[in-house]
C-alpha cells in the first residue's frame, strides 16, 4: 500500500513542503473559524472544525478555480449541503483569496454576505444557498448532468454532513446519480457521528453507511478526514473511477483541533465565548508553530 | 389605456353560449405543444418528469426532443432540486408533475432552491383543481395558488384555455426567473384565438361592463363568460369579464381599474377562496379602491371523486353560482 500512497501523492503533486502549507493553512482556517464565531456570537463549532482539512484540500489543491474570477464557467462546482458549517466553507474562503479575512468578522450580522447559512444571491461563489437539509447532492446532481449533457469536463464537490443522510431527498439524489452515471460528481461526507440531539447511531442509526451506497450503485471510499494527504489521495481515486458517482465518507473527529470540543457532540451548535476562544486561539496559535517546526 | 382595450374582440364570441358549438380540449395539451415548441426555440430547455409523461403531456417533447428530456421516477423533491442544479449551469428545466405533489410535496424545495436561490426553473402543475374528476381529494390541488403566490420573486400563471396554455408555455420559458404554471386535467373550451396576445402580468378584459367586474382565472374564465351574458339577458347587469392569468405578479391596474369602473368584484377561481387570486385581488382593492367583492372558489373544503363538471357545481363555481354572486356584489355597491 506505502507504494501505492506514494505513486498517488506524487500524481497529486504533493510535496513535503506543499504538504506543511496545506497544514499551516488549515490551522488558519480554524482560527478564522474560531473568530468568526465569536464576532457572531451563534452559530455551529464542530462541524466547521472538522471540516477544515477537507476543505483546505480543496481551495488549496484540489479544485480547479479561481478567486478572482469566481464566474469562471469551467470552474469546479463545489456544494454545501450542510449549510450551517458554513464558517469553514467562509474561512477557507476568506484564506485563499475570494475575499478579505477580516470580512470573517461580519459573519451572521446585518447586510453581510457572509450569512449565517450560505446564500448564492449574497455571495454568488458558494455555488448555491443552502441550509435545509439533504438538498446538495439533489441539485449536485443537476449539475453534474449538465456537464454531461454539455459534454463539459469540470467536476462537482458536494460536501454533505452524515446526518443530513437522514433526509430522503438525498438518496433520491443517489438513486439519480448512478442512474445518470455521474462520475463527475463527488460526494463528501463529514463522518463525524454527531448530530444535535446526540449521536446520529442513537438518533436514527446510519450504519451500514458504506453499504448504502454500495448497493446503490455507487464507487465508496473512505478515509481520514482530518489527514489533508490521505484526503487528497482518496480524491484522486474518486476522480479515476468511471461510470459511477464516488462518495468520499470523511471520518472526522467533531471539534478538530480545539482540545475541549473534540469528541463532544454538544459543541454541534453554539460558538465559543471570549475565554473559551482565547484558549482555543491559543492551542491552534501553538498548534501551527508545532507544524512550521516540523517543517 | 388597458383598462378600455377589449381582448374580447379575440374570442370565439359566435355561439360562446351553446358549448356544444365550441371545441373542448384539456389546457395540459396546450401545455405540452408550448413545451414543444420551446424546446424547438432554445436548445437549453429541458423536460424533467416524476412518471407522469403522458399525463402531463411531456410525451410529444420526449418524442420531439429526447435528447432535452430527463426522467427521473417518483421524486418530486428531487424534480425541484435537480432542475435546481441544471439551471446554476445554464439549462432552462420545465418540471412537470401533478400540482398536488409539486408544488404540493415539493414546497421547502420550491422556495429554498427555486426562490431564494433565483434559479430558471419552472414548474408545470397539472390537474390543478376539483376537475380532476374521478382520483378525488388526494389528487385535486385547490391550495397550490396559495403556496405558490406568498413566494418572493416567483411568477403565477393560471391561463383560461389550451390556446393560452401554449403561448403562456413559450413566454415563461422565455421570461428569466422562477414560475408556476397551473392548469387542469379535464378538457375545456377553447374560446380564445390564435391571435390573441399573451403578456405575463397583463390582465385581459374579455366583456365590457360596468355594473359588476367578474374577475378570473384558468378554465372558469369560461364560465365568467356565460354567466355574464345570462345575466345581461336575465337581469339587465352588464359584467365585465377580466381574464386574470397571472396571479403574481398580479395587474394591479387592471384589477383597479375594474373596482373604479364597476363598483363591484366577483373572483372565481378554481381554488380555496382562501388564500387564492380572489384574495390577492382584495388585498390590492381594500388598499387602493374598496369595493364589494364576492368570491367564487372553494369554502375551505377538500375535493372528492366525481364527474368534472358535476364537481364543479356541486362546490359553487357554476355559472348558476357565479350568477348569484355578481347580483349579490351589484346589490351590496347600492
Amino acid at each position: 500500500m506505502a507504494s501505492e500512497s506514494g505513486y498517488l501523492r506524487h500524481m497529486a503533486g504533493l510535496s513535503s513542503e506543499r504538504v506543511t502549507e496545506l497544514k499551516e493553512r488549515a490551522n488558519l482556517v480554524r482560527q478564522g473559524i474560531i473568530r468568526s464565531l465569536l464576532a457572531a456570537g451563534s452559530g455551529h463549532s464542530a462541524g466547521p472544525l472538522d471540516m477544515a482539512d477537507v476543505f483546505t484540500a480543496l481551495y488549496g489543491h484540489i479544485l480547479r478555480h479561481n478567486p478572482q474570477k469566481p464566474d469562471w464557467p469551467d470552474r469546479d462546482r463545489l456544494l454545501l449541503s450542510c449549510g450551517h458549517i458554513a464558517p469553514v466553507r467562509y474561512s477557507a474562503m476568506a484564506n485563499f483569496g475570494y475575499f478579505p479575512v477580516e470580512e470573517l468578522l461580519t459573519l451572521r450580522k446585518f447586510g453581510t454576505r457572509l450569512q449565517g447559512h450560505p446564500e448564492r444571491v449574497s455571495l454568488p461563489s458558494v455555488e448555491t444557498t443552502s441550509g435545509p437539509l439533504g438538498e446538495g447532492l439533489a441539485q449536485g446532481t443537476g449539475m453534474a448532468l449538465a456537464a454531461k449533457l454539455d459534454k463539459k469536463d469540470w467536476r462537482v464537490y458536494v460536501v454533505t454532513s452524515d446526518a443530513e443522510h437522514q433526509c430522503g431527498l438525498h438518496w433520491e439524489a443517489v438513486m439519480t446519480a448512478a442512474k445518470f452515471k455521474l462520475d463527475n460528481l463527488i460526494c463528501i461526507v463529514d463522518r463525524n457521528f454527531i448530530q444535535i440531539d446526540g449521536s446520529t447511531e442513537d438518533i436514527m442509526p446510519l450504519e451500514p453507511f458504506a453499504d448504502k451506497y454500495r448497493s446503490f450503485n455507487w464507487n465508496v471510499l473512505e478515509c481520514d478526514g482530518n489527514d489533508i494527504v490521505a484526503f487528497i489521495e482518496t480524491v484522486e481515486k474518486a476522480k479515476a473511477a468511471t461510470g459511477k458517482p464516488s462518495v468520499i465518507i470523511a471520518n472526522t473527529v467533531p471539534g478538530k483541533g480545539v482540545s475541549y470540543m473534540e469528541g463532544d457532540y454538544t459543541w454541534h451548535g453554539k460558538p465559543p465565548n471570549k475565554e473559551q476562544a482565547a484558549v482555543a486561539l491559543q492551542e491552534l496559535e501553538a498548534e501551527r508553530e508545532r507544524i512550521l517546526a516540523h517543517a | 389605456m388597458p383598462e378600455t382595450t377589449l381582448d374580447g374582440e379575440q374570442l370565439h364570441l359566435h355561439g360562446y353560449t351553446d358549448i356544444t358549438s365550441i371545441a373542448q380540449i384539456p389546457t395540459r395539451n396546450g401545455f405540452g405543444e408550448g413545451l414543444i415548441e420551446a424546446g424547438n426555440r432554445n436548445k437549453n430547455v429541458l423536460a424533467i418528469c416524476a412518471d407522469l409523461a403522458e399525463s402531463t403531456r411531456m410525451e410529444g417533447f420526449k418524442k420531439a426532443h429526447p435528447d432535452q428530456y430527463i426522467e427521473i421516477g417518483v421524486a418530486e423533491q428531487m424534480l425541484v432540486a435537480m432542475a435546481g442544479g441544471l439551471a446554476a449551469a445554464g439549462k432552462i428545466p420545465w418540471i412537470a408533475s401533478y400540482a398536488m405533489f409539486n408544488p404540493g410535496r415539493s414546497w421547502e424545495q420550491v422556495r429554498t432552491i427555486m426562490a431564494l436561490n433565483d434559479t430558471n426553473v419552472k414548474i408545470a402543475g397539472a390537474h390543478a383543481g376539483v376537475s380532476v374528476g374521478p382520483d378525488g381529494a388526494t389528487h385535486q390541488a385547490i391550495e397550490d395558488i396559495a403556496i405558490m403566490r406568498v413566494i418572493p420573486h416567483m411568477t403565477v400563471v393560471v391561463p383560461c384555455d389550451s390556446v393560452q396554455t401554449k403561448k403562456a408555455t413559450i413566454a415563461l420559458s422565455e421570461h428569466v426567473g422562477p414560475v408556476y404554471l397551473r392548469f387542469a386535467r379535464d378538457k375545456s373550451p377553447v374560446f380564445t384565438k390564435e391571435t390573441l396576445p399573451f403578456e405575463i402580468g397583463k390582465a385581459q378584459t374579455f366583456r365590457q361592463g360596468k355594473d359588476v367586474a367578474i374577475v378570473a382565472c384558468g378554465i372558469l374564465v369560461y364560465n365568467a363568460l356565460i354567466a355574464a351574458e345570462e345575466l345581461a339577458n336575465e337581469d339587465g347587469i352588464q359584467c365585465r369579464v377580466v381574464n386574470n392569468h397571472t396571479v403574481k405578479p398580479m395587474d394591479e391596474h387592471a384589477i383597479v381599474a375594474a373596482a373604479k369602473d364597476c363598483g363591484a368584484i366577483v373572483t372565481v377561481e378554481e381554488h380555496q377562496i382562501h388564500a387564492g387570486m380572489g384574495s390577492r385581488v382584495a388585498e390590492i382593492l381594500a388598499q387602493k379602491c374598496p369595493v364589494p367583492i364576492e368570491f367564487i372558489g372553494v369554502h375551505d373544503r377538500f375535493g372528492q371523486s366525481g364527474d368534472p363538471v358535476e364537481l364543479i357545481e356541486y362546490y359553487g363555481m357554476g355559472t348558476t353560482s357565479i350568477k348569484e354572486a355578481a347580483r349579490k356584489a351589484y346589490k351590496r355597491k347600492n
